[in-house]
C-alpha cells in the first residue's frame, strides 16, 4: 500500500439554500484514497454520492469542508482553477457516456490531450482505442455506436491524461449485465496499468466489492467504510 | 489563449451536425449586407459621377438667372461678367400635335447657339442636339412624343409656332428625367421664339444667362464678387460649385434613405441569427459541461462558439456581399430616374469590403448575447440536469447591450448627414424593436393567462406554444411585424396622397384649369366654353407683385437680418399672385377679421392665408408694401384665412379687395368641368387654335403624373422593403425551422399517444396562425400610427386609415407565416413517429 494520498477529504458539509432554510445534502464526510488504490461510494438515492464525487473531482465548491488533490487544496480554487487541474489530474466516466455527439470517436478520446495542448493527442488516441477494441470504429461517431462502444470511448478519453485518479459515476448504469461486466474489466486493467486511483459510485454491491474500500452514504452522512 | 487553433478545430467540428441549419441562420443577414454592399457601393458610384460630370451637372461654369426679363442694369452685370455666352428663355405654355390632336402643358425652352458648353443632350437621331438650332426645328422630350405617338418630322405646334421635330430628347445635362413628368420639355431655337408670341411682359418666364470661361478663370472668385450686385438686381448666380452641393445633397438623402432601409434589414437579420444562435446554443449545453469537466475554462469553452458566430457572419458576408455586387447592377436602374446623372456601374470594393465588414460586426454582435450564457455552465451539468444559469445580474450582458446599441449608432450617424438624424434614427428602430418585443412580452403573458380548460385541447395547445420555454414569439414579432409596419406604412401614405388629390367622380369639382387668359380673351373664352355647354366654376384675376416692406422694414434690411429675427427667404424674396375679390371661395375658412373689410382711405386692407402670416410674423391691423410691377401699394392685414391647398382650384396667399388691382397688368385663370375625356380634347383644341396663349391644365392628366412619380418613389421604397421582407421571411424560415426541432418531440410524442396527424397539424397551425395574426396586427397598427404621423405631419393631409388594406395585410400575413410553417413541418406530419424516434 502506497501511503500518499491522492485524494483527501476533511469534514465535507454541502448545503443548499432553499424556499425553506437551507438544505444540507452532505454532512460532516472525511476519507483518504492512496495512489493506484480504489474506493466505490454506495447508497440508496439521494443519499449524496453524486454530490460527494462532484466535489471530489472540483466540479462544485463545498459549504464547508476541504478537498486536496494530489496535495493541492481544491476547495479554496475558483472554477477557472479547478479546470486546469482537471485537464492535469482527473479522468471521467458517466454512467451515460457524455460523448460530444460531434466528434468521431478519435476526435472525442483527443479532446483531453487538445485541451492541455500538448502534441501527439491523434496517437494516442489511436493507441488507446486499440487498446479498448475500437480500432475499427475510431471514425465513427457516438450515434454510430452501440452503448458498450460508446463506454469504451470514454474510458479512452479517461485515460489519455494519464490521469491521477478517475472518478467514475455509475459506469454500467445504462448497459446490460454482459456490457458491463467487458467495460468494468476494461476499467480496472486500465486502472491497473496506469496506476491511476479510482472512485466509482455505484449501486452495484458487486461491482463496489472490486474496489479497496467503500464508502457507504445514507441521508449525506458517512454511515461506513470498509 | 484567445482564438488558437483548438478554438477553430472544436469550432469546425462542434458545427458538423448543425452546418446547414447554421448556413440557413446566416441567410437571415445575407440580404441586409446584399443591401448595404450594393447600396454604399452605389454611393461610391454616385459620388464619381458628381465628381467626374461636375460641369456638365451646369452645362456652363456659370448660369446667371431672374423671373423677369434682363432689366438694363442686370445687361450690364451679365456683360461684365463676360465669357463665352448663350441664352435661354423657358416658360410653360400648351403644345398642340396637329397629326393626332393632342395637347399639353409643357416648358417651352428656347436657347442661343452654345449650350450646353459641357455635356451634350442625348437625342434620337444623335445630331438633332445640334442640328434643331439651325434647321429650325424642335427638341420634344420622349415622354411627349411617346403619349401622342409622334415621330421626328411631324409638326409641333406652339403658340403660333409650328415646328418639325427635329429630334427626341432623352437626357438633358444635370436634370433628373422624373421631373419630365410634371411638364416635359421642348427645345426650340431662340430665333423662333419670338414667332411663338407666346412671351409677354406679365408672362411667367425664366430667363438665364449660361457662360463658359476659359480654365484660367476663378468662377467662385467671381460669383462670389458679384452675389451682392446680383441679389440687389433679383438675379440667382449658380457655379458648378453651387449644383454639386445641392446634388450632394439630394443625393446624400437618397443614400441615407436607402442605406438605413438595408441597414433595418440587417438588424432583423441580426435579430433572427441571435435567435437561431440561442437555440443552437441551448442544444450544446450538455456538450459544454463535458469540455468544462474535461478541464476547458469557461472562457475557452464560450470562444468556441463565438468562433462559430465569426464563421456564420463571415459566411453571410461573402454570400451576402457577393449578391450585393450582382445587385449593383440593377440599383442604379432603380434610382436613375431621380439623379441627374449618368451612373455608371463599376465595382466600389471600399465600400463593399466597408459593409461586408459592418454586416460581419452587427452579426457577430448579436450572437453575443445568446453565447454569453455558457459563461456560467456549471461542469456539474455532465451528473445533474441543468441549464445555463439565467443571464440576470450578469454584468458581461449589459456590456454586450453597450456595445450592440454603440454599433447600431455608430452605423447611424455614419449614414446620416446630420448626427441628429442618425440619433434619432437609432431612437426610432430602438422603439419600434422595443414596442414589438413589448407586445410579445405581453402577448406570451396573455396567452398564459386566457387559456381555459374549458377551450378544446388543440386551442389550448397552439396558444400554449406561446409562452412555453423556447418559443418563437419575440422573434416572429420582431421579423414579420416590423416588415408588415415599414412596407404597409409606404403604402397607406402612397394610397392617402393619391385618394387625397383624386377629385370625386361627380359633383362640382373642377377638372380642367385655364390660366394665363388675357382680360381681352376673357369674352372669347366664356364663349367658347358656354357654346359647348361647359360651366365656369371659378374666375379669378392674378396679378404678380413681391413684397417690398413688412411692418415697416425694407426687405433688403430683412434679408440681412438673422435669420431667427424673420420670416424665411423665401417668403420675402418669393413673387406673389394674388387675386381681388369681395367673398371667400369654398376652400378658403376665416380665421380672424371680416372680408370684405372696410376700406381706410390711405391703404388697402387685405386678406392674408394664416400660414404665410405666420410665416411673416404679421397679424390683423400689420402693414405690409407690395410692388405690383413697380408701383408701391400700401395694404394692412384685414382679415385671416385658411386655406385648403389640396383642392384642385385657384389659391391665393394675398387677397385684394374689388377695385383696388384692376389698373394692374393681370392675366386670369378660368376652371370648368368637362363631362368626358373626348370632349375636354375637343374643347382643348379649339381652344388652344382660338387662343394659343391660353395654358390648359388637364387635371386628371396631373393626378396621373403624380400617380407615376409616387410610384417612382414607391419603387425604390419597395425596393428597400424588398430586402426588409425578405430578411423577415428568411427569419420566418429559419425561426420555424429552429422551432420544428423543438416541437418536433412533443409532437412525436403526442402521436405515440395516440393523436391524430390532423390534430397536431391544428395545433401547429393553430399556433402559426396566432403568431402571424398579433404580428401583422402589431405592425398594422404601427403602419397605421406611422402613416398617421407622415400624412398628418409631412404632407398635412387629413388621414383616412383603409381598413380594407390593413385586413387584407393581416390576412395574408397569417397565410403566409402558416403556410411557411406547414411547409417546414409537411416531414414531421408525415413520417411515422418510430422513425422519427429512432432518428432523433
Amino acid at each position: 500500500m502506497n501511503d500518499k494520498l491522492v485524494l483527501e477529504v476533511n469534514a465535507l458539509t454541502k448545503s443548499y439554500s432553499t424556499s425553506g432554510g437551507p438544505l444540507t445534502v452532505l454532512r460532516d464526510v472525511t476519507f483518504g484514497l492512496g495512489e493506484s488504490r480504489t474506493c466505490a461510494i454506495v447508497g440508496p438515492s439521494g443519499s449524496g454520492k453524486t454530490t460527494l464525487l462532484g466535489l471530489c473531482a472540483g466540479l462544485d465548491q463545498p459549504t464547508s469542508g476541504t478537498v486536496h488533490l494530489n496535495g493541492i487544496g481544491i476547495h479554496g480554487m475558483n472554477e477557472d482553477g479547478r479546470a486546469q487541474l482537471r485537464s492535469l489530474l482527473i479522468g471521467f466516466v458517466f454512467q451515460n457516456f457524455q460523448l460530444l455527439s460531434t466528434l468521431t470517436a478519435r476526435e472525442n478520446v483527443m479532446v483531453p490531450v487538445e485541451l492541455r495542448g500538448d502534441s501527439g493527442a491523434d496517437d494516442l488516441a489511436i493507441e488507446l482505442l486499440d487498446r479498448v477494441g475500437l480500432a475499427d470504429r475510431m471514425d465513427h461517431y457516438p450515434v454510430q455506436l452501440s452503448g458498450g462502444e460508446q463506454q469504451r470511448v470514454a474510458l479512452a478519453r479517461a485515460f489519455i491524461n494519464r490521469p491521477k485518479i478517475l472518478f467514475a459515476d455509475e459506469p454500467t448504469g445504462n448497459l446490460d449485465s454482459d456490457t458491463s461486466g467487458k467495460v468494468i474489466d476494461l476499467l480496472f486493467d486500465l486502472n491497473r496499468a496506469a496506476g491511476t486511483a479510482l472512485v466509482l459510485v455505484t449501486h452495484n454491491l458487486e461491482l463496489a466489492s472490486m474496489t479497496d474500500c467503500i464508502i457507504k452514504l445514507r441521508g449525506g452522512k458517512m454511515v461506513g467504510s470498509l | 489563449m484567445m482564438f488558437d487553433r483548438w478554438i477553430w478545430l472544436m469550432a469546425w467540428r462542434d458545427s458538423r451536425a448543425s452546418r446547414r441549419k447554421l448556413f440557413l441562420f446566416s441567410c437571415s443577414i445575407v440580404l441586409g449586407i446584399a443591401a448595404l454592399v450594393s447600396i454604399t457601393s452605389l454611393g461610391r458610384n454616385l459620388e464619381l459621377a458628381v465628381a467626374d460630370q461636375a460641369k456638365t451637372l451646369l452645362g456652363a461654369d456659370l448660369v446667371v438667372s431672374a423671373r423677369q426679363p434682363f432689366s438694363a442694369r442686370a445687361e450690364e452685370l451679365i456683360k461684365e461678367l463676360g465669357g463665352e455666352q448663350a441664352r435661354e428663355v423657358a416658360f410653360s405654355s400648351m403644345a398642340l400635335f396637329p397629326k393626332t390632336e393632342g395637347t399639353r402643358l409643357v416648358q417651352i425652352r428656347s436657347l442661343t447657339d452654345g449650350f450646353p458648353f459641357y455635356g451634350k443632350f442625348e437625342t434620337a437621331p444623335v445630331e438633332a442636339g445640334e442640328s434643331f438650332r439651325s434647321l429650325p426645328g424642335a427638341l420634344v422630350e420622349e415622354s411627349l412624343m411617346n403619349q401622342f405617338n409622334a415621330k421626328v418630322g411631324d409638326p409641333i405646334k406652339l403658340g403660333q409656332l409650328i415646328l418639325p421635330i427635329a429630334g427626341i430628347l432623352q437626357k438633358i445635362p444635370g436634370e433628373a428625367l422624373v421631373f419630365s413628368t410634371i411638364a416635359p420639355r421642348v427645345y426650340i431655337p431662340a430665333t423662333e421664339l419670338p414667332k411663338t408670341k407666346l412671351v409677354k411682359a406679365e408672362s411667367l418666364a425664366r430667363f438665364k444667362v449660361f457662360i463658359k470661361y476659359p480654365s484660367t478663370i476663378n468662377v467662385e472668385a467671381l460669383a462670389k464678387k458679384h452675389r451682392n450686385t446680383s441679389k440687389d438686381l433679383r438675379l440667382e448666380l449658380e457655379t458648378v460649385e453651387d449644383r454639386k452641393r445641392d446634388l450632394g445633397r439630394s443625393l446624400n438623402n437618397l443614400q441615407t434613405f436607402l442605406s438605413l432601409g438595408g441597414f433595418i434589414a440587417l438588424l432583423l437579420g441580426g435579430v433572427g441569427v441571435a435567435s437561431a444562435i440561442h437555440v443552437h446554443v441551448k442544444e450544446k449545453v450538455p456538450g459544454v459541461a463535458v469540455l468544462r469537466c474535461l478541464g476547458a475554462s469557461a472562457s475557452r469553452t464560450v470562444q468556441i462558439y463565438v468562433a462559430q458566430g465569426m464563421g456564420l457572419g463571415l459566411t453571410g458576408a461573402i454570400v451576402g456581399g457577393a449578391l450585393g455586387v450582382i445587385l449593383q447592377f440593377f440599383l442604379p436602374r432603380v434610382v436613375q430616374d431621380f439623379v441627374a446623372l449618368q451612373i455608371d456601374y463599376r465595382i466600389a470594393w471600399p465600400s463593399v469590403f466597408g459593409a461586408m465588414g459592418a454586416g460581419f460586426l452587427i452579426c457577430v454582435l448579436f450572437t453575443l448575447l445568446p453565447i454569453l450564457p455558457l459563461r456560467r455552465v456549471s461542469p456539474l451539468a455532465v451528473l445533474r440536469a441543468s441549464e445555463a444559469e439565467p443571464l440576470q445580474g450578469d454584468p458581461a450582458r449589459w456590456l454586450i447591450f453597450g456595445l450592440m446599441g454603440l454599433g447600431i449608432t455608430a452605423f447611424s450617424l455614419w449614414q446620416s448627414t446630420k448626427w441628429y438624424h442618425g440619433l434619432a434614427f437609432t431612437g426610432g428602430i430602438l422603439a419600434a424593436f422595443g414596442l414589438l418585443a413589448g407586445v410579445a412580452k405581453i402577448l406570451t403573458q396573455v396567452a398564459r393567462k386566457v387559456i381555459s380548460r374549458s377551450w378544446p385541447y388543440v386551442w389550448r395547445q397552439g396558444l400554449a406554444n406561446l409562452h412555453r420555454p423556447n418559443n418563437r414569439t419575440t422573434l416572429l414579432m420582431l421579423s414579420l411585424g416590423l416588415g408588415t409596419f415599414l412596407v404597409l406604412t409606404m403604402f397607406l401614405v402612397q394610397q392617402t396622397l393619391l385618394v387625397d388629390l383624386l377629385p370625386s367622380g361627380h359633383g362640382r369639382q373642377p377638372n380642367t384649369v385655364l390660366f394665363d387668359v388675357q382680360s381681352d380673351q376673357i369674352e372669347g373664352v366664356e364663349r367658347l366654353l358656354k357654346d359647348r355647354d361647359l360651366e365656369i366654376l371659378q374666375r379669378s384675376p392674378v396679378v404678380t407683385m413681391r413684397l417690398a416692406s413688412v411692418k415697416g422694414r425694407a426687405i433688403g434690411d430683412l434679408l440681412k437680418a438673422p435669420d431667427r429675427q424673420r420670416a424665411p427667404n423665401w417668403v420675402l424674396r418669393r413673387e406673389f399672385r394674388s387675386t381681388w375679390r369681395d367673398q371667400l371661395v369654398d376652400t378658403e375658412e376665416s380665421v380672424a377679421g371680416y372680408w370684405p373689410a372696410e376700406r381706410a382711405q390711405d391703404v388697402t386692407p387685405i386678406s392674408l392665408e394664416s400660414g404665410i402670416a405666420k410665416d411673416l410674423g404679421v397679424t390683423i391691423g400689420d402693414d405690409l408694401v407690395f410692388d405690383v410691377q413697380g408701383v408701391p401699394i400700401t395694404t394692412r392685414v384685414a382679415h385671416l384665412r385658411n386655406v385648403d391647398w389640396r383642392r384642385m382650384s385657384p389659391n391665393f396667399f394675398v387677397v385684394f379687395p374689388s377695385n383696388s388691382l384692376e389698373a394692374a397688368p393681370a392675366f386670369h385663370i378660368l376652371t370648368t368641368r368637362t363631362p368626358t375625356a373626348a370632349a375636354g380634347a375637343e374643347m382643348h383644341h379649339e381652344l388652344i387654335g382660338t387662343f394659343p396663349n391660353i395654358s390648359l391644365i388637364d387635371l386628371t392628366l396631373v393626378l396621373k403624373t403624380v400617380d407615376v412619380i409616387i410610384s417612382k418613389i414607391s419603387l425604390a421604397v419597395r425596393f428597400m422593403a424588398m430586402f426588409i421582407l425578405g430578411t423577415g421571411f428568411l427569419v420566418l424560415v429559419a425561426a420555424i425551422l429552429t422551432g420544428r426541432y423543438q416541437r418536433m418531440q412533443e409532437s412525436i410524442l403526442l402521436r405515440t399517444l395516440g393523436a391524430s396527424r390532423r390534430k397536431v397539424l391544428q395545433i401547429l397551425l393553430i399556433e402559426y396562425f396566432l403568431l402571424g395574426f398579433f404580428a401583422s396586427l402589431t405592425g398594422v397598427l404601427l403602419a397605421l400610427g406611422g402613416a398617421w404621423a407622415l400624412v398628418h405631419f409631412t404632407f398635412k393631409l387629413p388621414f383616412h386609415p383603409p381598413m380594407l388594406a390593413a385586413m387584407v395585410t393581416v390576412t395574408s400575413v397569417c397565410v403566409i407565416t402558416m403556410g411557411t410553417g406547414l411547409a417546414m413541418s409537411w416531414g414531421v406530419l408525415n413520417r411515422p413517429p418510430l422513425e422519427i424516434l429512432r432518428g432523433e
